[in-house]
């Protein structure tokens, strides 16, 4: 991991990077103005959210089931609550 | 026992080409320099080499085909000139930002306009603050014996830049002159294989490479290559005193020519350093204390070694072939003067440019700058330091 601190000696050329899978250690929660909120108890589990996700904010088990937001990823762009069919995700002020 | 033979500028880079055998070459055709690609494209066509010629559609995309290609883990090499040159600009930048030791040889031609297809340093020198070491050969065989060194400079993983060998358009890349060139197998052994450590089609290590490098980033990794450019001064020489051993040609950051005990001297780059011998050694035998500093290597800049090698002389003249355009001077003249003033050096010093779009530049134009040496000296007196070698003028 590299961060504002880190010395010149210790960046790689060019900014390569050598990891894979590494956009899960660049959370981009900060840059959300909005949230949405996970109703649950209206939530039918019908699976039209998370595949809209443009990112990595709704976790899904191995049965298709949806969890609440993982807020370190979701930037607040408000797909998945316009394609909810039963309001079961609201949209608030961060 | 190494190879006598008769080739053109071109011909000596496109046989350099063949016997470094590189992964891939993607250029595009344009004067002076089309025969090198061209040459390099019977090689690949007779199978004399295994690279991968790709026939591009214009220049950025050479140099883009470079990157990508020395990206994935293969030596790529190019050759332009000139607006060939200027339309590859962008991806210049990105060649030696990403660290790519691309190796490309860039035959000097004057950069367009007015429209002119023949031979100053105006290419070259729009590129000298893009990250390129750039290594500059007087003759054929500089040339080529640049080219054979220039990967192991290169690839160097303390320098990793890429880098450009220049000579000049038509005077020297079409001018058939004897040379001595290197046996194959020795060429191939100097140069080794490229094993980069990483790199993208490496199937165990996935990388990204070129990502956006934000405010917190992009200053360290121009630190960084600026530093790669330092580290490069001393890999020029290590690979200068291997490449001597293998020869017995002798390289350095410039040729000091006569200069030991001289009184006025030249500096200038390719081939009118040629010219600059001849007048040199003319005006020795009327004994008038002449001396040429041929610079080499004009990036890294040896500012230090320079301004040292100067630092002894009554009056220097720094012969431009392309003007910055900046009412002050040429890009030459302005390294050399700045590297005395800062080593302490301070010695009459006057700009020349000259050979501008090809003009030829005679042994009486330069014996006419040792003139004028001579008269700064007795007088003390430099005048305007910006002058035009022979510009026809009114009066």
């Amino acid at each position: 991991m590299i961060d504002k601190n880190t010395t010149a000696e210790n960046l790689t050329i060019g900014g390569n990077i050598y990891d894979a899978g590494n956009a899960l250690e660049f959370k981009t929660g900060d840059w959300r103005s909005v949230k949405p909120i996970f109703l649950s108890e209206k939530c039918k589990q019908c699976g039209l959210c998370f595949p809209v996700c443009p990112d990595d904010a709704i976790p899904v088990t191995n049965e298709q089931k949806r969890l609440d937001f993982n807020y370190d990823y979701c930037k607040g762009c408000g797909v998945c609550a316009k394609v909810c069919p039963f309001n079961a995700i609201e949209m608030k002020r961060n | 026992m190494s190879i006598r033979e008769r080739l053109s500028g071109n011909e000596a880079v496109a046989t350099a080409m063949k016997q470094i055998n590189p992964d891939v070459v993607a250029a595009f055709p344009i004067t002076p320099s089309t025969e090198i690609p061209q040459y390099f494209s019977t090689f690949v066509s007779n199978g004399s080499v295994d690279t991968e010629f790709v026939a591009v559609e214009s220049e950025h995309s050479a140099m883009s085909a470079c990157i990508g290609a020395e990206a994935a883990g293969a030596r790529a090499m190019t050759a332009t000139s000139a607006n060939g040159l200027s339309l590859m600009w962008e991806m210049i930048y990105i060649a030696s930002s990403l660290r790519l030791p691309i190796v490309m040889s860039l035959v000097n031609r004057a950069v367009s306009g007015p429209l002119n297809i023949n031979n100053d340093h105006s290419d070259a020198m729009g590129v000298r603050d893009a990250g390129w070491i750039m290594l500059f050969s007087e003759n054929n065989q500089e040339a080529y014996d640049n080219t054979i060194m220039a990967h192991r400079i290169a690839e160097n993983k303390d320098v990793l830049l890429p880098l450009m060998v220049c000579q000049d358009g038509f005077i020297t890349s079409h001018s058939i002159e004897n040379i001595e060139l290197i046996e194959d197998e020795k060429v191939k052994s100097f140069i080794g294989e490229y094993k980069p450590e990483h790199y993208l089609l490496n199937d165990k290590e996935p990388i990204a490479v070129g990502p956006l490098d934000v405010q917190a980033y992009l200053f360290e990794h121009k630190y960084q290559q600026a530093q790669a450019m330092v580290n490069a001064k001393k890999v020029i020489i290590d690979v200068a005193n291997e490449f001597e051993k293998m020869t017995g040609r002798k390289y350095s950051f410039f040729e000091e020519y006569r200069l030991d005990d001289a009184e006025f001297a030249i500096v200038c780059m390719n081939s009118t350093a040629g010219t600059a011998k001849f007048v040199v050694d003319k005006l020795r035998t009327q004994g008038v204390k002449a001396g040429l500093l041929k610079v080499r290597v004009f990036r890294p800049f040896p500012a230090e070694e320079i301004a040292k090698a100067l630092s002894s002389l009554k009056a220097v003249a720094v012969l431009d072939k392309s003007d910055s355009l900046n009412a002050a001077g040429g890009a030459l003249f302005e390294d050399v003067t700045s590297a005395m003033f800062t080593n302490n050096v301070h010695v009459n010093t006057v700009n020349y440019i000259y050979g501008i779009g090809g003009r030829d530049t005679t042994c009486y134009d330069l014996e006419s700058v040792f003139n004028d040496l001579q008269e700064i000296a007795k007088t003390n007196s430099l005048g305007n330091p910006y002058r035009y070698l022979g510009v026809r003028r009114n009066g």
